[in-house]
């Protein structure tokens, strides 16, 4: 069938296209649509502003066609009173600057080949050239053709030679199988990266010469579909119904019945403005049959018919469909909406409203906007933005910022001059600069003048920079490690050449400990460790007001300091007890006076479904505060002087969602616990008795020993000393226990991220977690009063309960007192806790879902807490042995508290 | 075929571990990258890792040497700022030819040598170039997007001057590596296709990306398969990923390219993620065993290390690789049409 013996029908080959997000067209794929409204040829108001030099505004242009659903972008700026080649590459680099556009592919369209390799030069994916054809001969063709496979770009090729367009079914052959021809045996283009443009011209003009126009074309496709071998048909569907302009009913139902047509016949691209196209199963039955005359050419008379039948076509508005819902939201949500988004179009019109609402202009920024840059954040932070994106959301706060500087300057509460000269760098060897970037505006915002010098920097620019403008300060970034060596350096440099001048150090990879330990003492000026920009704006507030400088300097140094010394006393100074030293010093019980209670009821315990009403008395809402970045102990924290108000507001919408969780049966809660005959064995162990399918069982909870040298004949700790050794004869007991209030939680927060809603989605996780710890409190309030009935007699309040004011513990594997999160595995195991309530163990040994608490409970009244602290390594080798795991492996679990 | 080609069909290639984690153990002293022929040059050469070809060669042939012999088939030439743009920095751009062309020398000599004492196993050069330090499709101003620092011409000139001197120093593959933003490797690739056509060779090129966070998303912000689909219309012997993140975290884009590439894959990543001080501490065993996952899924043809990796982590990753077959070099078209594809047979 075919002559070209290297690509065969059978064989698929898909045009592979991309932005910053793939698109491969596949003969499965539906019709791809062009959007072309970025195209002066085609758009008046896009062509007005481009001569304008209105190029957001243009931009805004090509973001309605994506939302709207456009999969390629065609992008032409050829007119005779625009400099096209400028015109294009200056739209390009600013289109492919918005995610939001430029996760399509490209179409760059001219008739003008500089034009075309201008645009093939500053877009990173594969685009489509439209167009090139053998208008201008062979010669001329192949070396297009041949640098547009070298950019790597696919290319439209239009039915056009030496003597003109094709405008017949015969034309269209020759001059489509030439082109093939050429492209795949000359140029060796790959023939799936060609994309025909077989004429669409108009019908029902009245001359009988353009009668056959649609027949042939959709023919013609058809022709070239079956013999030329994965090449793909496009074409301009608007110009079918040219003849019928001003009636926008009848043009959409020509473009539907065209389109359904052609695409059968193999079109599988083109341009179609979505709004001017009629469902095609919607189109009023005779005005489909008489547009499908006039395409298909089936009466000498369609044409006239259409005409007399479209005057009685009544137009109907459609709606443009971009989602708007979002304004219907609070303020704050559209103006963070707006940040998240980089949206501007409405940015003005709500910090207006915002600027109106506010007691000083100044509190918008502090207060609005920074919320919103502060979700940006943590997207970011967490994956779900990438850079570009955050780059526009910085753009959408600097022109909120830029409008309400004028009335924060008029606004006589404050003096608004700059505040200080930062310069800012990524450090030489690094390219991440989004965390400098978001410090940077922040700052800026914040009144400073902001001098940055991009990314890898070298130090010596810096340095002469840092000179040159006499700056205030000096913001380095890396997130490379390397990068935490350049800052050494420039430390040392800055030292060396006396200068007096804060230094402040960010990025993923620098940490307070590498700037307190490595490039604090390198310098002997202040030195800043600024890990968010929000605290940016307060350390640099605090290093550069006359007032607080000289303190706050002084302040930092002798923080730093301190943390060194710390530093190195902890991993050198403390010296420990051989453990069985640290066993001879354990913590002794009078075990023969001790009055030790029997639980009254032994054996493991399932409560499902539990009524979270019960647990919201016994809610400690200072944690809560506190993952939401708000210090201070509740319910003073809601007087607070500062964070008050916003504490308040917090607190709020934690009880809508709070009470909606408590009415609806959101979340649910889970626990099971037991109650066991125990006894300390070998000092450090604890065995405990359980019966299983009425046979009597063992197992052993492993304990860790304090070995830090203790002073005053302070005992060092371990959890077995709470419990009778069995050669005391004295039959003493133990419990454990896992609750959880965590199932629902991930799907609540799935359904509010899915409605844009972070902050719920966040909210929500806080609140199962603090109801977690509800439910932990009230079980172990239950088993001591009742299960264990060892406190009967106790009447606590709930401020008591939170301070931990009962007799007996319950410490949780992972916790100070047993950081050994291994030891969930013997919970899990004697609980059956899987089995009995669902909460899973990560390979980590985190529990799933994460609001569950297990521990074990310790009922002796002198049982307490402690911290374990860091260990040797006899003990870690002794732990595995008791354990029965491999060295390495004991290692690997308890490295945080091994000493080194 | 090459001999390339054919080898990477049979096993599994190596490529070495870092350069730059070698070096620093020399601790070369600011007179040290001088040397006397630079003793008096006017700004600061501590750093400048590629002007040691010239300065402290005994050293990079010392590394080289070290790689081979922890079982490495290819090692990378000290070439990775070898632009005149990422020179500019030192003010040694009209040293670039000189740099590229010492280093390829170098680093072929060695594989020469290693290949002289074992013919069974030869051993191979890839002429390392990297991304500069400037990028073509992103603005450095945040309030200038449309401002470029680069221009793919000046990138194109300036890596066709690189990957002359490399071929003219005798590197068996040109690589170009850690690539940030497509459109500075377009014009590389670009450069390398004019340079093959005038000089009518066939030197088989590689591109490694890197994904720089956790979007998964290369720093110019395309997905791993858009960078694949932006890099495919040059014949490559591999397509892969290195640096900026660990073995484990690599495996997902990994199996994205598996998926849709019809070339070798390569991934050569970091010795895991930096501890606070900026060192990498992924021991070689720990390394070896997160790749063995993707020798287990047939993800890759070509293995070695990136950042923090030294000849143990090398030699690890060669003995673990060396248990399992290569990954099928899939010739046939997207997995997407898997149906239809047995349908038309």
């Amino acid at each position: 069938m075919t002559e070209h013996k290297e690509y065969r029908m059978s064989e698929i080959r898909s045009l592979k296209l991309s932005g910053l997000e793939p698109l491969v067209i596949t003969p499965e794929t539906n019709f791809v649509n062009v959007g072309e409204r970025t195209n002066v040829a085609g758009s008046k108001k896009f062509l007005r502003l481009i001569k304008e030099d209105k190029f957001d505004e243009a931009l805004e242009v090509a973001r309605e066609q994506v939302d709207n659903g456009a999969q390629i972008i065609d992008i032409n700026m050829d007119d005779g009173l625009i400099e096209g080649k400028e015109a294009m590459v200056k739209f390009l680099n600013l289109v492919v600057a918005e995610p939001d556009i430029a996760r399509v592919p490209i179409m760059i369209d001219s008739s003008k080949w500089e034009i075309i390799e201008a645009g093939l030069q500053v877009v990173q994916g594969k685009c489509v050239v439209n167009s090139i054809s053998l208008k201008e001969g062979e010669e001329e063709f192949i070396s297009h053709a041949k640098k547009i496979k070298r950019y790597g770009a696919a290319v439209v090729v239009m039915a056009f030679d030496e003597t003109g367009q094709a405008d017949n079914y015969e034309r269209r052959i020759e001059i489509t199988k030439r082109s093939y021809d050429i492209l795949v045996n000359q140029v060796k283009f790959p023939p799936e990266d060609i994309i025909f443009d077989l004429n669409i011209f108009p019908v029902g003009t009245g001359m009988d010469e353009h009668k056959r126009n649609a027949i042939d074309f959709i023919e013609g496709t058809r022709w070239v579909k079956e013999n030329l071998p994965h090449c793909s048909v496009s074409g301009g569907v608007s110009n079918v119904s040219f003849s019928f302009r001003g009636n926008n009913p009848v043009r959409e139902a020509m473009h539907s019945v065209f389109l359904y047509h052609a695409i059968q016949a193999g079109m599988n691209m083109g341009i179609v403005n979505p709004s001017m196209l009629e469902v095609y199963d919607e189109i009023p039955k005779d005005l489909l049959e008489h547009v499908e005359d006039v395409i298909f050419d089936r009466r000498e008379d369609a044409t006239e018919r259409l005409l007399s039948l479209a005057e009685n076509v009544v137009g109907k508005k459609r709606e443009n469909k971009i989602d708007l819902s979002w304004r219907e939201n609070p303020l704050q949500d559209r103006i963070t909406h707006a940040l998240v988004k980089g949206i501007d179009a409405y940015i003005l019109e709500d910090i207006e409203q915002a600027r109106q609402e506010a007691e000083r202009p100044l509190d918008v920024i502090e207060g609005h906007l920074m919320i919103g840059m502060n979700v940006v954040g943590d997207l970011f932070g967490s994956g779900k933005m990438f850079l570009p994106q955050v780059v526009k959301s910085a753009r959408v706060m600097k022109k909120a910022v830029a409008y309400l500087l004028p009335y924060i300057e008029a606004d006589k509460s404050n003096v608004r001059r700059s505040a200080g000269k930062i310069l800012m760098a990524t450090v030489k060897g690094d390219v991440h600069d989004i965390g400098k970037n978001i410090v940077g505006v922040v700052l800026g915002c914040n009144n400073y003048e902001i001098i940055d010098l991009g990314v890898m920097v070298p130090s010596e620019k810096i340095i002469e920079t840092a000179k040159a403008e006499n700056v205030d300060a000096i913001g380095l970034s890396g997130l490379i490690t390397p990068s935490l060596d350049e800052m050494v350096f420039l430390a040392k440099e800055m030292q060396r050449q006396n200068f007096e001048v804060p230094l402040l150090i960010g990025g993923a990879t620098t940490s307070k400990a590498h700037t307190a330990v490595k490039i604090d003492p390198q310098y002997h000026f202040a030195v800043a460790h600024v890990n968010d920009a929000s605290r940016a704006v307060t350390v640099v507030g605090d290093l550069l007001k006359e007032s607080t400088r000289e303190k706050y300097k002084s302040d930092l140094k002798t923080e730093y300091d301190k943390f060194r010394i710390n530093f190195k006393k902890r991993s050198k100074v403390k010296s420990y007890l051989k453990l069985p030293e640290a066993r001879r010093n354990k913590f002794k019980i009078d075990w023969k006076s001790a009055n030790i209670i029997k639980p009254n009821q032994l054996g493991i315990q399932v409560i499902e479904d539990f009524d979270l009403k019960k647990l919201e008395e016994y809610i400690d809402w200072s944690p809560f505060f506190r993952s939401w970045d708000m210090h201070g102990r509740y319910p003073d924290i809601l007087k607070d002087e500062k964070v008050g108000e916003q504490a308040q507001s917090l607190f709020d919408d934690a009880q809508v969602l709070l009470q909606r969780v408590l009415n609806e049966k959101l979340l649910k809660a889970k626990a099971t616990f037991g109650l066991f005959e125990a006894n300390s064995i070998d000092d450090d162990d604890i065995e405990v008795k359980y019966k299983e399918a009425s046979e009597e069982k063992k197992i052993v909870f492993r304990t860790l020993r304090q070995q830090l040298k203790k002073y005053a004949e302070k005992p060092n700790f371990a959890l077995s000393d709470f419990i009778a050794p069995k050669e005391s004869g004295i039959q003493d007991y133990i419990g454990c226990f896992c609750v959880t209030t965590g199932f629902g939680t991930q799907e609540l927060a799935a359904k509010f991220e899915k409605d844009f809603d972070d902050y719920n989605s966040i909210m929500i996780k806080a609140l199962a977690d603090r109801l977690a710890e509800a439910f932990a409190e009230y079980l172990h309030k239950e088993v001591r009063q009742n299960y264990w009935g060892y406190a009967s007699e106790e009447n606590l309040s709930k401020e008591e309960l939170i301070k931990e004011e009962y007799k007996g513990i319950r410490p949780a594997p992972g916790y100070p007192a047993c950081p050994d999160h291994l030891e969930k595995l013997s919970i899990w195991e004697l609980l059956k806790v899987e089995e009995n309530i669902g909460v899973k163990l990560t390979e980590s040994l985190a529990m799933w879902p994460a609001a569950s608490v297990s521990g074990y409970y310790f009922a002796n009244p002198e049982a307490r807490y402690f911290g374990l602290g860091k260990m040797k390594e006899d003990q870690v080798k002794d732990f595995a042995k008791r354990k029965g795991i491999d060295y390495k492996k004991a290692e690997k679990w308890l490295n945080p508290n091994i000493a080194e | 075929m090459s001999k390339l080609e054919e080898l990477l069909s049979q096993k599994i290639l190596i490529l070495d571990g870092a350069m730059g984690t070698m070096l620093q153990e020399y601790k070369f002293s600011e007179e040290d990258f001088r040397g006397t022929r630079f003793a008096d040059w006017p700004v600061s050469l501590q750093g400048n890792n590629d002007l040691l070809s010239i300065t402290q060669p005994e050293a990079i042939a010392t590394i080289h040497r070290k790689y081979f012999d922890a079982g490495a088939d290819i090692v990378e030439t000290n070439t990775f700022s070898g632009t005149t743009i990422a020179m500019a920095d030192y003010k040694m751009e009209d040293l670039v030819y000189e740099l590229n062309y010492e280093s390829a020398k170098i680093a072929k000599a060695v594989a020469e040598e290693v290949t002289a004492e074992n013919p069974e196993k030869p051993r191979f050069v890839a002429g390392a170039i990297g991304p500069t330090n400037k990028t073509a499709s992103m603005s450095p101003d945040v309030n200038d997007p449309g401002y470029r620092a680069i221009s793919f011409e000046e990138l194109k000139i300036a890596y066709r001057q690189q990957a002359q001197a490399l071929i003219d120093g005798g590197v068996d593959i040109l690589l170009v590596e850690t690539v940030f933003d497509t459109l500075n490797a377009k014009a590389a690739l670009f450069a390398i296709e004019e340079l093959k056509e005038e000089l009518n060779i066939d030197i088989p090129v590689m591109v490694s990306g890197t994904i720089t966070d956790a979007s998964g998303r290369t720093l110019s912000g395309q997905t791993a398969e858009a960078f694949l689909i932006s890099v495919s219309h040059i014949p490559l012997l591999s397509i892969g990923f290195n640096c900026a993140l660990g073995a484990k975290q690599l495996t997902p884009h990994l199996e994205v390219l598996n998926r849709y590439s019809k070339s070798g894959i390569s991934a050569y990543p970091n010795a895991g993620l930096p501890n606070a001080f900026g060192e990498y501490d992924q021991d070689a065993q720990e390394m070896a065993t997160q790749i063995e996952e993707y020798l287990e899924k047939g993800l890759v043809n070509i293995l070695g290390g990136c950042c923090g990796t030294t000849p143990k982590h090398i030699k690890a990753i060669a003995e673990v690789a060396a248990k399992y077959e290569p990954r099928k070099i899939n010739l046939k078209e997207d997995p997407r049409h898997a149906e239809l594809d047995s349908a038309a047979n």
